[in-house]
């Protein structure tokens, strides 16, 4: 279970607070106006935003002070997910070895991971040589590598169209089924809360509220949801 | 959107370069300092700073005012070699100085090219030395980097206005007043106090074609009065002169010339309309003048040295062999410091500020200076000519700094805001991280930041020339003696070596960096 205890973010007149608690692999959506902190949330989660108060809890164990990347947590930011000059192959095998070391072992696994991403043939191409949907595809197959526990995802797929989105989503789900993580995903689209995550987390007026029922939020949202969704919806 | 940064690993590599290069200028200032306090400034003092002041003065108004007619016709004139003639214009930064020097001597000198010519003519000779031999040198050394600032001045003129001009019809003289006038008096003081400052600090050329109590510049009177006037407290006296010019001459150009030297954006599609008529042959005669001015010494080095290296004198080797080995020992030195205090400024880790300004102060510095204060700091440890070539490789090495630290940061800022999470998210080791990631991504400016380090310590005839004795000189140095002792046509051809040797390490460093660099 993840626990955001009394916890409280600040940055340059900007405030959020967050008491919740996630259970252990759910499929939260994240969701609110822009400016609201939905990305210093994850970024918070993640390790790269101290907070100015309060805990964060996995399984009963202090996150706070540990650093981005002891943390049992991989976070898909909006862009920059691969490192652009190195293959594929390489941007996969650091998720498992990051002291950057390239055995036999690994690159085993990491070609199983592009195959059950359908990323087949492209282990020597640079993430400049692949479409939108396959450096998606490229990051979520490092997720698998990884399997942590906790997966966040701040909007890596905004910039695909529609039908590639609902395909990672697809994609995002699978991952999450085989590896058993809790999934973070913070989005702007309804469709994508009632499609991929059964909970929601609003966040809205400095506060992030604790997850409730995707469906029962939409038929009935609350006035912030609203207002941010606007009328006829 | 990010909140208070996370507590930041420690710099311990850019504290190290900061020391030393605190050390290196601030410490040798300090000693300086202390010793000045007994020696006054005597009339020959104040007439090497007048001389400085008047000839820095002069080269830069000189060069300045023949750059602009070159710029112009550079600008706003298409042919074949131009790419080239821009290219070339940058080449003198990495000239080393002695080269040049012998190079118009070649022309110039009274065995010369031209003096040949007067003489068939039956014309009185002319001298390249005093006042305007240093000012010949320095026009030589400076027209091109003049040249360079003009013509970007020339090329940031937005393409609207002059669409606009010629839709209004402006005459040439209303489009220069309305246009290119402004862009003139927004440039030319930058332009100017860059030579200025460069040529305060004059040494070489002063060393080789001035002299004598009416053309010595104060870096020159340190080097007599420590090395013939063995007199240390009147040489810190002329060292604290020196520093207090360079340093308000910095402060005073500030913003001009913190960027000042390397411009992008020289080779954009020609927007400025080319007049033809009269104007035509005036652009012509421009660049061909320049051109001339600026090959013709070479290419008469190049003759009066071709035949003399097939016959280079003894100590040679030696002389080549030392040079490499500092060059190589600076470079490594200079580009490990400027990269710790890049990547340290760039993710804002404690006093990064400090590192900043650590990586700024060597403009400010001069090698006379600096080897003044060494002098005076070490002498009750060592003998000089003992620590000729240790003092030799750290001061290039501080002298470069600024630019290759210049070139670094702008990348490696981008590198941090682009990555440093996602290399942090990975739990990247520190030696992955610097094999994988940062190295290829800063290849490019590191390589180039490293040929230039690696030229401008390879033919540096400066801090040498306090420490050094008879069996330690550098490869600029052994040429100087050679010239001292009237064996042109051997200074010739040694000097040969030393310009493919400079350029050469400049190549390999650059293609390093480029073949490194992601494609």
């Amino acid at each position: 279970m993840l626990q955001l205890d009394h916890l409280s973010l600040a940055a340059d007149g900007f405030r959020l607070t967050a008491d919740l608690s996630v259970p252990a692999g759910a499929r939260v959506a994240i969701i609110g106006p822009s400016g609201a902190g939905k990305s210093t949330l994850l970024n918070a989660i993640a390790g790269f935003v101290t907070p100015q108060a309060g805990r964060i809890l996995w399984d009963g164990g202090d996150l706070t002070g540990t650093d981005p990347g002891q943390r049992p947590v991989t976070i898909l930011f909006q862009d920059q997910n691969l490192f652009p000059h190195l293959t594929i192959e390489r941007n996969l095998a650091l998720g498992l070895a990051p002291d950057g070391r390239l055995t036999p072992a690994i690159r085993a696994r990491v070609a199983d991971a592009l195959n059950r991403t359908g990323l087949d043939g492209l282990a020597q191409r640079r993430p400049a040589g692949l479409s939108g949907g396959q450096q998606g595809r490229a990051a979520l197959a490092r997720a698998l590598l990884r399997a942590r526990p906790i997966l966040l995802l701040d909007e890596p797929f905004a910039a695909l169209g529609p039908a590639l989105k609902a395909e990672m989503l697809a994609l995002v789900t699978d991952v999450a089924t085989e590896t058993g993580a809790t999934v973070l995903m913070v989005t702007h689209d309804p469709q994508d809360a009632r499609r991929f995550a059964p909970l929601t987390i609003l966040v809205a007026d400095g506060t992030a509220h604790p997850p409730t029922d995707t469906a029962a939020l939409f038929a009935d949202p609350p006035k912030a949801l609203d207002d941010y969704l606007g009328s006829g919806f | 959107m990010a909140s208070r940064a996370r507590p930041l690993t420690s710099a311990r590599g850019a504290a190290l370069a900061a020391a030393f290069l605190g050390a290196m200028t601030l410490g040798t200032v300090a000693a300086v300092a202390l010793h000045a306090g007994t020696a006054r400034p005597g009339p020959a003092d104040w007439s090497a700073l007048r001389f400085t002041l008047l000839q820095a003065g002069l080269s830069a108004v000189i060069s300045t005012a023949l750059a602009i007619p070159v710029a112009r016709a550079l600008a706003r004139r298409r042919f074949a070699g131009r790419g080239l003639l821009v290219t070339l214009m940058g080449a003198p930064f990495l000239l080393p100085v002695i080269v040049a020097i012998l190079g118009l001597l070649a022309v110039f000198g009274r065995s010369g090219t031209l003096n040949g010519i007067l003489a068939a003519l039956n014309l009185p000779q002319i001298s390249p030395y005093g006042l305007h031999g240093v000012l010949l040198a320095h026009v030589f050394l400076n027209l091109p980097l003049a040249t360079r600032m003009i013509l970007q001045g020339w090329q940031s003129i937005p393409a609207e206005r002059f669409r606009l001009a010629r839709s209004l019809a402006l005459t040439p003289a209303a489009q220069f007043r309305h246009l290119e006038l402004p862009m003139l008096r927004a440039t030319l003081p930058g332009a100017a106090l860059t030579i200025f400052t460069l040529c305060l600090a004059s040494f070489a050329t002063a060393l080789t074609l001035g002299g004598g109590p009416a053309a010595t510049t104060v870096e020159l009177a340190i080097y007599q009065a420590l090395r013939f006037d063995f007199a240390p407290d009147r040489a810190a006296t002329l060292a604290l002169i020196q520093f207090a010019l360079t340093t308000a001459a910095l402060l005073a150009g500030w913003a001009l010339i913190r960027d000042a030297g390397f411009g992008a954006g020289l080779g954009r599609p020609p927007e400025l309309p080319a007049p033809g008529g009269w104007r035509k042959g005036m652009d012509a005669t421009a660049i061909t003048l320049a051109a001339a001015f600026l090959l013709a010494p070479l290419a008469a080095l190049v003759a009066r040295g071709l035949p003399g290296l097939t016959d280079l004198p003894q100590g040679l080797i030696g002389a080549t062999a030392r040079s490499l080995a500092i060059a190589l020992a600076s470079t490594a030195l200079a580009t490990a410091a400027a990269l710790a205090l890049a990547l340290a400024t760039a993710r804002k880790a404690p006093a990064h500020r400090l590192f900043d300004a650590a990586a700024t102060f060597p403009l400010a510095a001069s090698s006379l200076v600096i080897g003044t204060g060494l002098f005076l700091a070490l002498r009750p440890f060592a003998n000089p000519s003992d620590m000729a070539i240790p003092v030799t490789i750290a001061t290039n090495a501080t002298l470069a700094l600024p630019y290759a630290y210049r070139l670094l940061a702008p990348p490696a800022r981008s590198l941090h805001q682009d990555y440093a999470r996602l290399s942090a998210s990975l739990a990247l080791t520190p030696v992955a991280r610097l094999r994988l990631v940062t190295l290829p991504h800063l290849a490019r400016p590191l390589g180039f930041g490293a040929g230039i380090t690696a030229a401008l310590s390879m033919g540096d005839l400066g801090v040498i020339t306090l420490f050094a004795g008879q069996t330690n000189a550098t490869l600029p140095l052994y040429i100087h003696s050679l010239m001292g002792s009237y064996r042109m046509e051997q200074a010739a051809a040694a000097s040969l070596v030393l310009l493919t040797l400079s350029f050469a390490l400049f190549a390999l460093f650059d293609g390093i960096g480029r073949r490194h660099a992601p494609a």
